[in-house]
């Protein structure tokens, strides 16, 4: 009885925020007299980070610090509507919506600023760093905050933007299933390497290597976050999780944490991540959406993968260790597939 | 670990931006790692309520009585509500964008459809004595005949789920029982290919497991309004839920949230919402509807199943030359939000690759399960899965590497998808060939050559091609399922306008309205790159046939300049989906 090892992988597209359109969000924004920055929105934030892609794309369309901004989330009174957080479709639908707001609001901010100085607001650029200053001539500049002020005490200008972005609903032919599905896609590929043991039947994922191309990565960290996060999510739906293990018998049923099974801390694989940006043409700076697709591409690599290995093709997920030991007595015991490559160029 | 490759599609880049692309800490990050964020169960008011349900321990039952008399009396308990004390007791998510029928209770009137089913809500001062009064509702079912599998419930005299849908399945476009995807000849291409491979593929239920349970507390405000801490993903869709519901006007709810703890699609539903604020409504007091742990994972709606055929038509060079998918979404019970996914999901097909024939049938079946709902990846995850063990499959054929199979199928810039829309901005070959080299997994020179860029779109590539119909699987014709063409549409025919630029609102101050998306337009430097070699993967025996191999690339046009913004738009109220498909609720 032995370990025999696979490699598998898969490669996948993912479209960005609902399906057909129709889905829009707007957002406000508005200056405080010092010159900081509310973002008021009905976005959600699930754990993924909307409230701080929100900051940041609002920061550099405002050319003020990120320090400067804070994102006020959601509250039906304050925040206009959005359809929600879902579809991939927050950074992409919202951070649209940021952008023309944010436009708006810089460009009173700019206009406030060019009557202070009495040039043309058309000269002015920002600096980022909290100031205003003549391009081309740093000396002659003013601080946001000083312009805020201004605007609010002295020339009665609310410094504010509001937007809103949507793609129209698209209608869909009955016959043919021609539609306009979505402007932007992301793209994905994932190698698993695996060790299945032929006495047990159990696999081991031993390391996953992937390149995705999101679009403009709009905060490194976070699109980490979600990649790693949700290749964790795409191991355990290859491998681990049903409520329904013998679907479509309804039996079973698990209660809770004990029961539904789940990868724990020492089934997690080293994982390699690769990011390609190619901006969507109609993208916040370019941005697509990391956060569905990240656990697409597992499942697949890792059933190839098992495949590599033992010679079992598994079409019904989850994969368990009862349908790879059923597998391999259907097939006469192992049949690996031919190696390919490795090791990885990632310690 | 993650690593950037910002050396590919540099030119399509400018990367002197001052915040965007930084690894900055969120805003949230301090709360949330200290314990101070607060969730929507962090609301809790003076005088709060308890509201838990009363559910079906049957999959189908008609339900002959109830009686609530001794759990009324029960110690704390301030109300017993069933079916008819709810205003509007039956719903759809998507009604608020006009799509599909409204066919789900609150509250079961008087049958169950599946195991967990919500018959009567308990609101009580405490949750021990909201649970001990749950125990005193006598409920007197009648079992009936229920059905588990997709297609076991789509053949003619299953037992009905769903009374709306009485034939269990949801109608699409008012004609079919499925949605329909068609671009080609399939038939014709199978039998001139090299060798046709089918296979079925299974993806099981999954919970979303989120930490947070659904829940959502509802509280009396001034006004005769009603203030409502929520874990919904989408703040507005509760609120007109909840709104629809209870039958008040929107501005009579105020709902806050935006701070969840995990969702993963499970927190679309409104599971909680709506009989929260109906408690506080009858009650006058704070009233609090989180599930436990155990209703979280057994009745807070899944990822539904789905089984998925795949039919493909194989050269021997390993060009697939046609793709046909014949797949089911298990609803459970109740549409939810599966409806959206068939369509979602048709779109997606065949997947990143450049086939010439295509055809789906796409089927969104009840059965007497808990109702399935959206989750990460809805629509796509399943049919990936199954399309990229499919591939593996064909590449083994076809005497195939993976990759190399992959790299000379991908789609590019320029190709025509089968929804009658060129792919732009692709970057599948990229991402094989970058996963390749970081995993050490060779693959040959002219595959490293290969480029989204170029090749796309040549030839036939950038066709519509002459498409038959069929009017398989009429409503209420199962005999129809089978039947075959009906006609040929012409090659290059398109019937659904393209989707017009977004609509922006005017700005203020008489500044100029901000009429485009905001477009990322970077400064581009160079010129395109060289054309590449025609790619021919070394392990196939044939060459591909001439016509069809990636032609020299041609630079791409100018864009089109923008369109002018139309003078007035004005859209009040929902989206008419209904325009869309064709059935209103």
């Amino acid at each position: 009885m032995a370990r025999h090892q696979g490699r598998g992988m898969a490669s996948v597209n993912y479209p960005i925020g609902m399906n057909l359109g129709g889905d829009p969000s707007q957002a406000l924004i508005h200056s405080n007299p010092d010159g900081k920055f509310t973002v008021a929105l009905s976005a959600i934030d699930l754990g993924q980070g909307m409230k701080q892609v929100s900051r940041q794309i609002a920061a550099e369309t405002l050319g003020v610090p990120v320090e400067d901004v804070y994102v006020d989330t959601a509250d039906s009174d304050t925040g206009p509507h959005d359809m929600g957080s879902f579809a991939s479709r927050g950074t992409h639908r919202m951070g649209n919506a940021i952008i023309v707001a944010a436009r708006e609001a810089r460009g009173v901010l700019l206009e406030a600023a060019a009557e202070e100085l009495e040039v043309d607001a058309g000269d002015l650029v920002t600096d980022g760093r909290g100031n205003i200053h003549v391009r081309g001539a740093p000396s002659r500049s003013i601080t946001v905050k000083a312009t805020a002020q201004a605007a609010q005490f002295k020339q009665g200008k609310t410094i504010a933007g509001r937007g809103i972005f949507l793609i129209p609903l698209s209608a869909v032919d009955a016959e043919t299933g021609e539609m306009n599905p979505n402007t932007a896609f992301a793209h994905a590929c994932l190698v698993a390497d695996v060790a299945v043991d032929d006495e047990t039947g159990e696999v081991e994922v031993l390391r996953m290597t992937s390149a995705y191309e999101l679009g403009r990565v709009i905060n490194p960290r976070m699109v980490e976050q979600q990649l790693v996060g949700g290749a964790w999510m795409g191991m355990s739906h290859a491998l681990f999780e049903t409520p329904e293990p013998y679907y479509p018998d309804p039996a079973h049923g698990p209660r809770d944490f004990n029961e539904y099974l789940m990868p724990g801390p020492g089934e997690i694989a080293p994982y390699h991540v690769t990011v390609l940006e190619r901006p969507a043409p109609d993208g916040p700076f370019g941005g697509k959406g990391p956060g569905e697709m990240c656990a697409n591409p597992v499942l697949p690599a890792i059933a190839n993968a098992v495949y590599n290995a033992v010679g079992v093709r598994v079409d019904e997920l989850p994969i368990t260790p009862e349908k790879i030991l059923r597998g391999l007595k259907a097939n006469g015991g192992v049949k690996p597939g031919p190696r390919r490559g490795g090791p990885v160029n990632w310690r | 670990m993650l690593e950037l490759r910002k050396d590919l599609f540099a030119d399509e880049r400018d990367d002197n931006l001052n915040v965007i692309g930084k690894g900055i800490q969120r805003q949230d990050m301090p709360g949330h790692v200290t314990g101070l964020t607060r969730y929507f169960d962090d609301h809790a008011f003076d005088g709060m309520l308890h509201l838990k349900v009363v559910r079906s321990p049957h999959a189908s039952a008609r339900i002959r009585s109830i009686d609530i008399a001794a759990a009324a009396r029960a110690p704390g308990v301030k109300r017993v509500l069933r079916a008819a004390d709810v205003p509007v007791n039956k719903n759809t998510l998507l009604s608020l964008i006009n799509f599909g029928k409204d066919d789900e209770p609150s509250l079961a009137v008087d049958q169950v459809h599946y195991k967990g089913e919500p018959v009567v809500a308990i609101i009580a001062e405490t949750e021990a004595q909201a649970l001990a009064a749950k125990k005193l509702v006598r409920i007197d079912y009648e079992p009936m005949p229920a059905v588990f599998d997709v297609e076991e419930a789509l053949k003619p005299g299953a037992p009905v789920v769903n009374e709306t849908y009485p034939a269990n399945y949801f109608e699409y476009h008012e004609r079919f029982d499925h949605q329909k995807l068609r671009f080609g000849d399939v038939e014709r291409a199978f039998a001139s290919a090299d060798m046709v491979l089918e296979h079925r593929y299974q993806m099981s239920p999954i919970e979303h497991a989120p930490t947070e349970t659904n829940g959502s507390i509802a509280a009396p405000e001034q006004n005769g309004r009603f203030v409502v801490h929520s874990c919904a993903q989408g703040l507005f869709f509760a609120l007109g839920t909840a709104a629809k519901i209870v039958a008040v006007e929107s501005n009579r709810l105020h709902f806050i949230g935006g701070t969840v703890g995990g969702g993963f699609g499970g927190k679309v539903d409104s599971l909680t919402e709506p009989l929260a604020v109906l408690g506080a409504m009858v009650t006058g007091r704070p009233v609090r509807f989180v599930l436990d742990r155990e209703e979280e994972m057994l009745y807070g709606s899944p990822r539904g199943a789905e089984r998925i055929y795949i039919k493909d038509g194989l050269m021997r060079d390993g060009r697939i030359v046609a793709r046909q998918i014949r797949s089911y979404f298990d609803a459970g019970a109740y549409t939810r939000l599966s409806s959206y996914a068939a369509i979602k999901c048709t779109a997606h097909l065949p997947g990143p690759y450049w086939i010439p024939n295509v055809s789906s049938d796409v089927h969104v079946a009840y059965t007497n399960r808990c109702p399935s709902t959206a989750m990460r990846g809805f629509g796509i995850t399943a049919v990936d899965f199954a399309l990229e063990v499919q591939m593996d499959r064909l590449a083994e054929a076809a005497g195939m590497d993976p990759m190399e199979f992959r790299i000379l199928n991908a789609y590019r810039d320029g190709d025509m998808k089968p929804h009658r829309r060129k792919a732009s901005n692709t970057a599948l070959i990229e991402c094989v060939q970058v996963a390749a080299g970081k995993a050490n997994w060779p693959i040959s020179e002219q595959g490293k050559r290969q480029s989204s860029l170029t090749g796309g779109g040549a030839g036939e590539r950038a066709q519509i091609p002459a498409t038959v119909l069929d009017a398989r699987g009429q409503i209420g014709r199962p005999d129809t399922r089978q039947s075959g063409p009906t006609q040929t549409l012409p090659a290059g025919t398109s019937r659904i306008a393209p989707s017009k630029q977004p609509v922006m609102e005017g700005a203020r101050d008489g500044r100029a309205a901000p009429t485009q998306v905001p477009r990322y337009e970077p400064a581009r430097t160079a010129t395109q790159p060289l054309a590449p070699a025609a790619y021919a993967p070394p392990p196939s025996p044939y060459q591909p046939v001439a016509g069809r191999q990636p032609p020299p690339y041609q630079p791409p046009p100018a864009p089109p300049s923008p369109a002018p913004a139309p003078a007035t738009q004005t859209q009040h109220g929902a989206v008419r989906f209904s325009s869309v498909f064709g059935r209103r609720r």
